[in-house]
């Protein structure tokens, strides 16, 4: 109980994978909080390499995770770009009313 | 022993605050739970030994991509009561969703186990921490083997950003802005005439 493991670390990754998935669910309307449960998803994911990384003394987790990182925060600001034009288009960010959108 | 403790305080208030991320009803406070958790597992990541990943987590996500969400959902004008309608609609298939995920999850980590040899395997050795520091150690690599990923990751940020801007951008009508060939173009004649006034009778 008092030596933290890796698996430690992989349990914690899988409880936020979870509550990131779960977040999309539950806030089908909400893009915003999607994005958010989108970084919390990929949040988990660099938990994951991080802590093999340290465990197994490989560091090349570490720079997979900056590369993730790159990845995660061009993904927010691309989906942030969305979000605005179709705010401006629509008046309003429910995401069941994109189909709506044809052409 | 020490170790143990920060892992557990810093773990549940990581988790708790991504709870309140997904459930809390003001975006706002979502994404101040969210910084919240980047500065926790920011922790973690300084518990695990990978210090520039910890700093790189909390420039990046807390100083660039958190306020970057936050701008966007105080700038936009969102009737959010709107948006929590229907919550309750699609809280049994998340919760049954999210039980499938982790209980799929604990049959892998279950029936999970390192194979023999895999330390042999490791292509970069990470460093003695007495001898070279993180930074140090991930440069060393991060500029020579994977000199790749690095420019890839030039590469996808430059495309997010031609990207977003793309996106956003518009041609607004009926604003004012200086045009430095209509300036130059200009002569004295368009700018003024000069009148011969007779005394006493005005223009």
């Amino acid at each position: 109980m008092m030596e933290i493991g890796i698996e430690h670390y992989l349990t914690l990754a899988a409880m936020l994978f979870t509550l990131g998935v779960f977040g999309i669910f539950l806030n089908k309307k909400n893009v915003i909080v999607i994005l958010l449960s989108v970084e919390l998803i990929l949040l988990s994911v660099e938990f994951n390499l991080v802590a093999f990384s340290s465990f197994m003394g490989d560091l090349v987790g570490q720079v997979f995770t900056m590369l993730i990182l790159t990845v995660a925060a061009a993904e927010g600001s691309i989906g942030l770009a969305i979000l605005v034009v179709y705010f401006r288009n629509r008046g309003s960010i429910a995401v069941e009313d994109i189909h709506l959108m044809k052409g | 022993m020490v170790a143990a403790i920060m892992f557990y305080i810093l773990a549940t208030v990581l988790v708790g605050s991504a709870v309140m991320v997904v459930f809390s009803k003001n975006p706002v406070h979502s994404v101040l739970f969210l910084i919240l958790a980047f500065f926790n597992a920011a922790g973690l990541f300084v518990l695990l030994g990978a210090e520039f990943v910890a700093m790189i987590l909390v420039i990046v996500y807390v100083g660039a991509v958190a306020v970057m969400f936050l701008f966007v959902v105080m700038m936009l004008d969102i009737n959010f009561t709107e948006l929590r309608k229907g919550v309750q609609d699609y809280l049994p298939i998340g919760l049954l969703i999210g039980f499938i995920l982790l209980v799929e999850m604990a049959v892998i980590a279950g029936g999970w186990s390192m194979t023999d040899g895999i330390a042999t395997t490791i292509t970069t050795p990470t460093p003695l921490a007495s001898e070279v520091h993180n930074t140090e150690a991930i440069g060393r690599i991060l500029y020579t083997d994977n000199i790749f990923l690095f420019q890839l990751g030039g590469l996808i940020l430059l495309v997010a950003m031609i990207g977003a801007i793309v996106l956003t951008h518009r041609q607004r009508p009926g604003v004012k802005k200086q045009n430095i060939g209509d300036q130059v173009r200009r002569r004295r004649d368009d700018a003024y005439e000069a009148v011969n006034v007779k005394p006493g009778q005005g223009i």
